[in-house]
């Protein structure tokens, strides 16, 4: 029986390439399903899942809920800003207590890198990570490079940079993980001092001229400026970011080939790309949005398959 | 293990023949009907029908589908199953249509009864019928018989039989395994 190595979820960085293709291949089929006049599927009827976010997110959340319910789970929602947590009890005491009412699986966005991994020692459920701090964010991940190998068939050998501000980046992160491990050729483009040092162990190169970068890459994921994660300012303003980094039709046009536009969203429009860009026929933006429901489909169902409630 | 020869080629093509004719028979020029071959396995001998309908009776506008019922199983999470799915092809509108689904072994039944929790997806279906090339009979677990049926085997829970085609496996050809 093909199955993933891992019975949680925690970053990119503990799959194998394999894990990915099965991953990829599962999600084949349930953006079939999610396609069909009944979009949904008895497979996870008997399994309780809880969302606990413990930070923002609006897309994520409504994208992981939505896969739920299409895998016929029982779904509870939990937000930090409405619960115990402002009184003082600890993640893993909210997390058990969550437990005792019997759930399953635990989708978590956390604002501290590592509480995944923290809380999967802790405690007895599948966790997946939605988003831990600046460390890694494995579903999206998964969904950009699903889409990349949507359309381009396969990833190796693609060569795509990641634009932005790489150093508050989960996305960015996870996505180098993910990319590499299928054979793809990464660069990383963004301001000085938005660039982690060492990042080159990564094996990614660093370009920091953003035409260079274009010019030499097939796809180019555009990074969201996260103002919340910035204490204090690691640019002179927006504007002179957006002349140095900003992506506008008129420098598209300038390069020798198309090339794809992704973007992780929320989109800061007039910031990393300009509407035209985002709404452009280069611009895979909402087929990633799509692809994120059939993703988290098949990461819950794949992981689901471990929890053995019946034993033989 | 041993194993025992069911049916040969020629015999699993006389089955064939007769099973396209009883199909022909009770649907007629298929206007209104469907087959579906449930995956795998099911879809080589759904292709194979398919083909005599097409050549034999001359029927071209066959409603022709594969049925993958990976997630709609009642065992997921109880055994060894394959978790992954394969190809799900139905490129017409099953509502209202007389459906025919094909698998190649009836066993326990179970396949059967989550094919028809996953046809319900792609609408109501005005009648499903079930053919099947081998019938199991004695060990099932669920009241589910098929309407076309190629042969009856009696076989005991360890045994296992094993249908060859030679698109995939390089004959025509059931096997009776013993281990």
């Amino acid at each position: 029986m093909k199955e993933l190595s891992v019975s949680n979820l925690l970053g990119i960085k503990y799959l194998s390439a394999e894990d990915l293709h099965l991953i990829f291949e599962t999600a084949d089929q349930f953006k079939k399903v999610i396609n069909r006049p009944i979009k949904k599927v008895p497979s996870l009827r008997d399994i309780t899942i809880a969302n606990l976010f413990f930070e923002n997110s609006t897309r994520t959340r409504l994208s992981f809920e939505l896969a739920e319910k299409r895998l016929s789970a029982d779904v509870i929602n939990f937000s930090a800003s409405s619960s115990s947590v402002s009184k003082g009890e600890t993640l893993i005491d909210t997390v058990n207590n969550i437990l005792a009412m019997k759930v399953d699986m635990v989708v978590m966005r956390h604002p501290n890198p590592g509480a995944g991994v923290f809380l999967s020692k802790h405690v007895n459920a599948s966790i997946v990570n939605a988003g831990d701090g600046a460390h890694e964010h494995p579903t999206q991940a998964l969904l950009d490079v699903f889409s990349i190998r949507e359309k381009y068939g396969d990833i190796s050998g693609k060569k795509i940079v990641i634009v932005g501000d790489i150093m508050h980046s989960r996305v960015a992160l996870s996505n180098i993980f993910a990319l590499k491990k299928l054979g793809a050729e990464v660069k990383v483009c963004g301001p000085n001092s938005l660039m982690p040092k060492h990042i080159e162990s990564l094996g990614v190169k660093v370009e920091s001229n953003l035409i260079k970068a274009l010019e030499w890459c097939d796809i180019a994921n555009m990074l969201r400026v996260q103002h919340e994660r910035m204490e204090h300012s690691y640019f002179p303003s927006t504007r002179e970011y957006v002349q140095q980094y900003g992506v506008n039709k008129t420098l598209l046009e300038t390069l020798s080939k198309p090339i794809t536009i992704m973007h992780p969203g929320p989109i800061n429009r007039g910031v990393e790309i300009t509407s035209d860009v985002a709404d452009s026929e280069h611009s895979i933006i909402l087929n990633q949005v799509e692809n994120g429901v059939a993703i988290r489909m098949a990461v819950m169902y794949l992981l689901a398959s471990k929890i053995k409630n019946y034993e033989n | 293990m041993s194993q025992k020869l069911l049916l040969n080629a020629k015999e699993i093509n006389i089955i064939l023949q007769r099973l396209a004719c009883q199909l022909v028979e009770n649907h007629k020029n298929f206007e209104n009907s469907a087959l579906i071959g449930i995956q795998p396995r099911g879809s080589f001998l759904a292709n194979r029908l398919y083909d005599i309908l097409k050549k034999d009776y001359g029927l071209t506008s066959l409603n022709y589908g594969k049925l993958d019922i990976t997630f709609y199983r009642d065992d997921f999470r109880r055994g060894d199953k394959v978790l992954k799915a394969s190809e799900t092809d139905i490129d017409f509108i099953v509502e209202n249509k007389h459906v025919v689904l094909i698998d190649d072994v009836l066993f326990t039944g179970r396949s059967i009864r989550s094919a028809l929790t996953a046809l319900q997806s792609f609408g109501r279906p005005s009648k499903i019928e079930l053919l099947t090339l081998i019938d199991r009979r004695f060990s099932r677990h669920l009241p589910i018989q098929p309407d076309y049926n190629g042969r009856k085997v009696d076989a005991i829970n360890d045994e296992h039989v094993k249908v060859c085609w030679i698109e995939n496996d390089g004959e025509d050809a059931i096997y009776l395994l013993k281990n």
